[in-house]
């Protein structure tokens, strides 16, 4: 049992539907509250859909699961509404070391500039994420959240799934029927719905095996990711800490494939692992002792037909990089947008194809580096031991080295360059927002307040117009707006200046008060840039285009 | 004369990295590869051919005893 936390237990309720309540079908069904359910539902019930979330449980995951979340899961959790909470209770921070033997032969920093709102990772157990996102849906009245509802059968109806999915679902009062248009799959990396629908995942199962301990102590280590290969409290294995809240500290101790995992994880071997490396005198408490392997596997295909999945039931990779939990949150940002169009009749179902697509390329950037991360930690023969251990002697001294050091290559949004939903520049930028990038965060000013481009942003179509004076905006630019605000997707234009001022007919002005849109964009007056609701760049240009604003926002939304 | 270049220098020309680390892991894992199903004594001769091909690459006698002198160093 933990002692700095308390598990809340979340009440079950008879459905309706299992005494004698109407029989409806749902738009939508999410199965599993984990983090990236829980996004899910969130995100399609602050655009109005309805959600119906089910969980086989009653509380928050038990122990210790995920600990980093990047800042571009901060910057999504900001848009569901529960940044500030995880901010506040997480450890933040932006540097990691890296030890070999005795000393530290590398270090990286997660971000290389000042001014943006979050910081490169935070660390906070995942109940507490968790927790926080169930308070957040509780808030909302458009998601009914059924604890212990367990789905038990489940099956696509009609020719290609058109009719939808009808799901068999136990309950402590029995079992009962649902049915639905749309099933999105959270239920895990052992999902039973994949299992169920015969859904085949590929992979591996990494030959090694990691003890975490969990303990709570007062300590003033920096709040920085130290990593240790070969360290002599624990020689020819690494080590990885990390300082979680309320004290907590992660230690993540490889063992090596031969480890007995329950002899592992009993105390009177832990306590001399952690001694050994804290040093006799430390005091402190074990929270959580768990001994753990991993797989790194993905289905082939995220989509099938009308059943989308989401998190770990879609892809599993190393611990290494913070890769899952962060790429199932943006999933979820992925899909939700695409979903509501097509629910709404105005994006081709073929729109959800690019969920696939887009998701499943960042699963295998995902997969390619957790994996090569795995392979620098976990040397599988005495070759690549040496190669790893040449690489950790020349890097104290030589740059290169230090560039091939890998413990990790930490979650960052893929670049979803080859997206189909692109419209490719036909001009010359600098910088990284290519079409299909993540947005860069920057700091800007509207209406006097200081805030945050991320925060003012997405969840619709945007487009961000650098001009030199707001108020010199001509009446044909100003009806390419209105026309583009009553579109049937509209797309909402905010104009961007470095000097800020007004516009006239209540157009948002951002003032880039420090220039870092202007530097991170490239942007100069007559730039313009159309965003995707999931804050991603869809198309840019040097001067307004109304015919090409609108060819974009057409590919954007899968019709082409 | 040209010195040991030892800043990251990896890469492929006209090739665009999104992450810096990204060509020196596509190398390593390149290299790990090479090795896979061999024997330790089939490695070592791996090993040796591929220092023999590098540095007939390479030629400059003076960068190769450069680079001969630092892998010594800390052995």
């Amino acid at each position: 049992m933990l002692s700095t936390y308390v598990y809340p237990h979340f009440d079950y309720l008879t459905p309706a539907e299992l005494h004698g309540g109407a029989r409806r079908r749902h738009p939508v069904i999410v199965v599993g509250a984990g983090p990236v359910g829980l996004a899910t539902a969130i995100d399609l019930a602050q655009q109005g859909m309805p959600v119906l979330l089910l969980d086989d449980d009653a509380s928050v995951s038990v122990g210790s699961r995920g600990v980093c979340y990047a800042k571009r899961t901060l910057e999504v959790l900001d848009r569901l509404g529960v940044g500030d909470r995880c901010f506040a209770k997480g450890v933040s921070w932006n540097v990691g070391r890296t030890f070999f033997r005795e000393h530290e032969v590398y270090n990286f920093q997660l971000l290389s500039q000042p001014d943006h709102k979050r910081p490169g990772m935070i660390n906070l157990q995942q109940y507490y994420l968790e927790e926080f996102l169930v308070r957040r849906a509780q808030e909302l009245p458009g998601i009914d959240l059924r604890w212990q509802n367990r789905v038990v059968g489940v099956q696509q109806e009609g020719q290609d799934g058109e009719g939808g999915v009808t799901l068999q679902v136990e309950t402590p009062d029995g079992v009962y029927a649902l049915a639905c248009d749309w099933l999105i799959v959270a239920d895990g990396a052992r999902s039973s719905i994949r299992r169920m629908l015969k859904l085949e995942v590929e992979g591996k199962v990494f030959m090694d095996r990691f003890l975490i301990a969990d303990v709570v102590m007062k300590a003033d280590f920096p709040a920085e990711r130290w990593f240790w290969f070969d360290p002599p409290f624990h020689p020819g294995q690494s080590v990885l800490l990390h300082r979680q809240a309320d004290n907590v500290w992660r230690i993540d101790f490889q063992l090596g494939w031969q480890a007995d995992p329950d002899e592992e994880q009993k105390p009177e071997k832990v306590m001399p692992r952690i001694k050994a490396m804290l040093g006799e005198d430390r005091e402190f408490e074990l929270e959580w002792v768990s001994v753990y392997t991993f797989q790194c596997r993905r289905m082939s295909s995220f989509r099938q037909q009308r059943v989308l999945f989401v998190g770990d039931a879609a892809h599993q990779v190393s611990p290494f990089g913070a890769r899952g939990a962060n790429s199932g949150i943006q999933d979820a940002d992925n899909l939700v947008w695409k979903l509501k169009l097509v629910i709404d009749g105005q994006a081709p179902d073929s729109l959800l194809d690019s969920y696939g697509e887009e998701r499943e390329f960042a699963a295998d950037e995902n997969l390619l580096n957790s994996t090569r991360s795995s392979d620098f930690i976990s040397p599988k023969s005495k070759t690549s031991l040496s190669f790893r251990n040449a690489v950790l002697t020349l890097a104290r001294k030589y740059p290169f080295a230090r560039a091939l050091v890998n413990s990790g290559r930490l979650s960052v949004p893929a670049f979803l360059c080859g997206s189909s939903l692109n419209t490719h520049d036909g001009e010359a930028f600098n910088g990284q927002m290519w079409p299909g990038a993540a947005m860069d965060d920057a700091p800007i000013r509207e209406q006097g307040r200081d805030g945050w481009l991320l925060d003012a942003v997405g969840e619709h179509f945007m487009l961000l117009c650098s001009v030199d004076d707001p108020a010199a905006v001509n009446a044909s630019t100003m009806a390419v707006f209105s026309a583009l605000a009553a579109a049937p997707v509209p797309v909402e234009a905010v104009l961007l200046a470095s000097g800020g001022g007004a516009a006239g007919a209540g157009l948002r002005v951002f003032e880039d008060c420090r220039g870092r849109y202007a530097e991170r964009y490239d942007a100069r007056p007559g730039t313009v840039y159309l965003l995707r609701p999931d804050q991603h760049i869809a198309a840019r240009w040097r001067r307004l285009d109304a015919a090409a604003v609108a060819a974009a926002l057409t590919r954007a939304i899968g019709k082409h | 004369m040209s010195t040991l270049i030892t800043e990251a220098n990896f890469g492929a020309p006209g090739e665009h990295y999104l992450r810096s680390f990204t060509p020196g892991d596509d190398f390593y894992e390149a290299l790990l590869d090479a090795h896979r199903d061999l024997s330790d004594a089939q490695s070592e001769l791996l090993n040796a051919r591929l220092i023999l091909l590098l540095a007939n690459h390479i030629g400059d006698l003076g960068v190769l005893r450069e680079a001969l002198h630092i892998a010594r160093e800390e052995v």
